[in-house]
């Protein structure tokens, strides 16, 4: 069953056109890796689906509704949760604080403040302390956390392993999983191919606003991932060039 | 492609204001004393338009607290002209002593963020006008009149003060026309549009900003001093009004905000609803209030902005046209 | 009148204050946005009770009960209109819009009630004018211990309601980042809808006590303003008790500076404020000179 629906969407900062024509489709249950260089669009992607970016053309459908000029906080209530670039907790309140604030009534599920920080142990010491005190990776426990309080179907991860040690990371991907098992639906960017491969059943990658790769992680061998990525075409003698 | 800076239009325009300037000075010569007072206050009008406009609209300067320079080129005069200069000395000294009180002010006063800025230079006036109230030489609460000027006869009075307001007016709207179109004035516009970015650019916005604020404190104090030249009579509860501030902002908010041309359409406009209106009252101050309102929330660059932006008309040769050739088409800047 | 007694006068003083600058404190930390409509709008609530009472015969405690739920109304509607639009727009356009609106309604409420001053102190029943001797030189007003319980009761109330309750919660969170609290299904248009309901509704309480212990006239408001503003900035923009503190210190100061000269109340706030100002952000090169 198709959960998330994009068609035809673009984005643009003023002039500048961050997604050009992107559509694919995301059923329950699937796990897909947005990949792509800087400034190729996935950031924009991933919050015009969350509904922090208004775009300039194009649908965006979440479990058969069109959600496209549906204001962010709404979409919450829908089920779609976004982790963001950069974590972006709010500072001043606690770990408690910032997860409770992000509870949405109508959405009950096995997730609220005693589940969240039972999946991430690491923060019940943390528990009453100021967001801006924490590490980086407990600050990405917390943004991860956060998004799971309102029990959503969709979970959006923009870049959760960035500017974090391999060590932290395993440890957030090691927590994600669990979350995984239980069936969500998660797009994650990552820029990390290994890792994305590795979690993700599709990857979709991203060059210049434009979806110049589909397809099963399995089966897609790493050399055309990366072509793709860096926007290289293999003439028939396997030379590269831009 | 060549840049361009002068086009039919504004040349055509330019020449225009000059010969409206020299039949404004022949005014006195032909109207009567009520209408050269009537126009004395329009020129006023006219002349905090256009500072109020170089402090906001080029220099991202809300001040509230104009009326401070106001209120010490009209008290400025009145001391100069007790201590016993000649009344119009004494207008030309106060107007220089508004502009060099404004030097030592900048330096602290450009420091505060918007708000405190504007509120800031509001409480300053409030200072300066409790300060004026206490000193029974000038006339304390119940205030004071020029009475120096007896020594003229009321129409060469008129006219002479008429002829120093033309003369301020046309000196400071020049000064804004040669700071614009002078390698300054770019940096000028790109601090309107973007301060970052000028400031990344390397423009020295602070700099800048003190020329604003300096030539604003010399533009009001001037127009103080035409207040004090034209009504003989003043008290601080009156030139030290917020009032002003009122007046000003209506003026350019509603004329064109960061325009040259904007500031001096808002005066006109004002100057007709004031002489519609004399009656008025509170209702034409409602009106005036949620207009200026009006216009910050749904017309912000103001009437004189949204007709360039809708016929590319730019009367006075401020900006920059890039021509093309090939295309005959004209981006302005 | 004795030094202490000036000091406690004076801290009854900024404790009004307090109560005037809160809304407007509120409304900057959480959007942002200076309301120079601010001490209009504690004007406005004051006629509003002031008709209540003239219409209903009842004190002006129970008249501004009334009044209370309509003022809610009134800043939430302020916020959906006017200034939700502001905000979008540049750092100026709040600042503009709002000094229009400060001059719509000062020239309304002359337009409904003339330009007479009132007062409300004939209907607050024993406040007004009861005192407690304590000394041959120092009494202690009714008045000023009911404003001073007051503030502390408002100041203590806001704080609980941003320390425990969702809704504060979600106050705090869209102040300091609107986006990200509205990626975690904040309704952030109904925060700051909420935020302003609340300021108004402190502002015309405001209104009340001004009401109460001098007079008030249709343009009163501008006054009330500026002391609200520096009540906020001699505590800290953006520090809730910060407010209750710069309130009581610019009550000080004026009370403290009439010791002076009766005429030198008001200057004393004026120049503590610009002290203020001056300390924390100008004179940076001229503090260098001195320090070398």
């Amino acid at each position: 069953m198709t959960l998330l629906e994009v068609d035809e969407l673009d984005c643009r900062y003023g002039l500048l056109q961050a997604v050009r024509g992107v559509s694919f489709g995301v059923a329950q249950g699937e796990i897909v890796a947005l990949i792509g260089a800087n400034g190729a669009g996935k950031t924009t992607l991933l919050r015009a689906i969350a509904g922090a970016h208004r775009p300039y053309a194009g649908r965006v459908r979440f479990d058969g509704a069109d959600v496209t000029r549906l204001p962010a906080h709404r979409r919450v209530s829908l089920g779609v949760a976004l982790v963001p670039e950069g974590r972006r907790l709010f500072p001043s309140l606690t770990v408690e604080e910032n997860l409770r604030v992000a509870a949405v009534k109508n959405r009950p599920g096995q997730w609220n403040v005693g589940s969240v920080l039972d999946a991430f142990p690491l923060l019940q010491p943390r528990r009453k302390m100021p967001a801006a005190n924490l590490s980086g990776g407990e600050q990405q426990a917390v943004a991860i956390g956060r998004a799971l309080m309102s029990n959503p179907s969709l979970m959006l991860l923009d870049e959760v392993s960035l500017g974090l040690a391999p060590i932290v990371v395993d440890a957030v991907y090691a927590s994600l999983q669990s979350v995984i098992n239980e069936g969500a639906t998660v797009i994650l960017v990552e820029q990390d191919l290994t890792r994305a491969l590795r979690v993700a059943g599709r990857v979709i990658c991203m060059l210049e606003g434009r979806v110049v790769l589909q397809g099963d992680s399995k089966s897609l061998d790493r050399e055309r991932v990366v072509d793709a990525y860096f926007g290289l075409r293999r003439s028939a003698a396997g030379e590269a060039s831009a | 492609m060549k840049v361009q800076r002068w086009t039919r239009t504004s040349k055509l325009f330019t020449g225009a204001t000059g010969v409206v300037a020299i039949a404004l000075a022949v005014v006195p010569l032909i109207f009567g004393s009520d209408v050269v007072q009537k126009l004395t206050n329009l020129l006023i009008l006219v002349l905090l338009a256009a500072m109020w406009n170089a402090l906001a609209g080029y220099g991202g300067l809300l001040s509230v607290g104009q009326q401070a320079f106001i209120g010490i080129g009209a008290y400025g005069t009145v001391f100069f002209a007790g201590m016993g200069f000649s009344p119009y000395l004494a207008m030309l000294l106060a107007t220089v002593l508004a502009g060099a009180v404004s030097v030592p002010m900048s330096l602290f006063a450009l420091r505060l963020r918007a708000a405190q800025f504007a509120i800031g230079m509001w409480v300053i006036a409030e200072v300066i006008s409790i300060l004026v109230r206490l000193d029974n030489n000038l006339g304390a609460g119940t205030g004071i009149s020029l009475f120096q000027m007896n020594q003229f006869a009321p129409n060469f009075r008129q006219a002479y003060t008429f002829w120093m307001a033309l003369g301020f007016t046309v000196l400071f709207l020049a000064a804004m026309f040669f700071l614009l179109r002078s390698p300054l004035g770019a940096s000028l516009q790109a601090i309107r549009d973007d301060e970052d970015a000028a400031r990344s650019l390397g423009v020295r916005v602070a700099s800048r900003k003190r020329l604003l604020f300096v030539l604003a404190g010399f533009g009001c104090g001037a127009a103080g001093v035409l207040v004090v030249a034209n009504t003989l009579f003043i008290e601080p509860g009156s030139v030290f009004s917020v009032q002003w501030s009122a007046y000003m902002i209506f003026m350019v908010l509603v004329g064109g905000l960061g325009t040259f041309e904007g500031p001096i359409l808002g005066a006109i406009l004002l100057f007709a609803i004031q002489t519609t209106f004399t009656q008025g009252g509170p209702w034409y101050l409602v009106g005036l209030g949620a207009t200026a309102a009006l216009f910050a929330l749904v017309l912000p660059r103001g009437l004189w902005g949204a007709i360039e932006e809708r016929f590319g008309l730019r009367l006075m040769p401020v900006g920059y046209r890039v021509v093309s050739p090939e295309k005959k088409s004209e981006a302005s800047a | 009148m004795t030094l202490l007694n000036a000091i406690v006068q004076g801290i009854f003083l900024g404790a009004f204050y307090a109560v005037l600058a809160c809304g407007l404190s509120i409304m900057f930390g959480v959007m942002r946005i200076i309301n120079l409509a601010h001490g209009d709008l504690a004007v406005l609530g004051a006629y509003l009770t002031f008709v209540i009472v003239e219409g209903a015969g009842v004190s002006a405690f129970v008249a501004f009960a009334i009044a209370l739920p309509v003022m809610l109304v009134l800043g939430y509607l302020l916020q959906v209109t006017v200034l939700g639009r502001s905000l979008k727009a540049g750092l100026l356009t709040p600042l503009l819009a709002t000094f229009g609106l400060s001059i719509v309604i000062q020239n309304l409420l002359l337009i409904a009630f003339s330009p007479d001053v009132r007062s409300l102190g004939g209907s607050a029943g024993a406040f007004t004018t009861a005192s407690w001797q304590l000394t041959s030189e120092l009494s202690i007003s009714a008045l000023g211990v009911l404003v001073l319980v007051v503030a502390v009761i408002v100041f203590g109330a806001l704080q609980l309601f941003l320390s425990y309750t969702p809704a504060g919660w979600a106050m705090r969170a869209t102040a300091e980042d609107p986006e990200a609290a509205e990626i975690v299904g904040i309704d952030s248009k109904a925060v700051y809808a909420r935020a302003t309901a609340i300021a108004v509704a402190i502002a015309s309480l405001g209104g009340l006590f001004l009401a109460i212990r001098s007079v008030f006239e249709p343009t009163s408001g501008p006054t009330q303003l500026i002391f609200a503003f520096e009540a906020v900035v001699i505590g800290g923009m953006g520090s809730l008790w910060g407010t209750l503190v710069g309130g009581i210190a610019l009550g000080l100061a004026q009370t403290l500076g009439a010791q002076l000269h009766p005429q030198f109340s008001v200057l004393a706030g004026h120049l503590l404020f610009l002290s203020v100002l001056v300390a924390r952000f100008g004179g940076g090169r001229l503090t260098l000179r001195i320090a070398r």
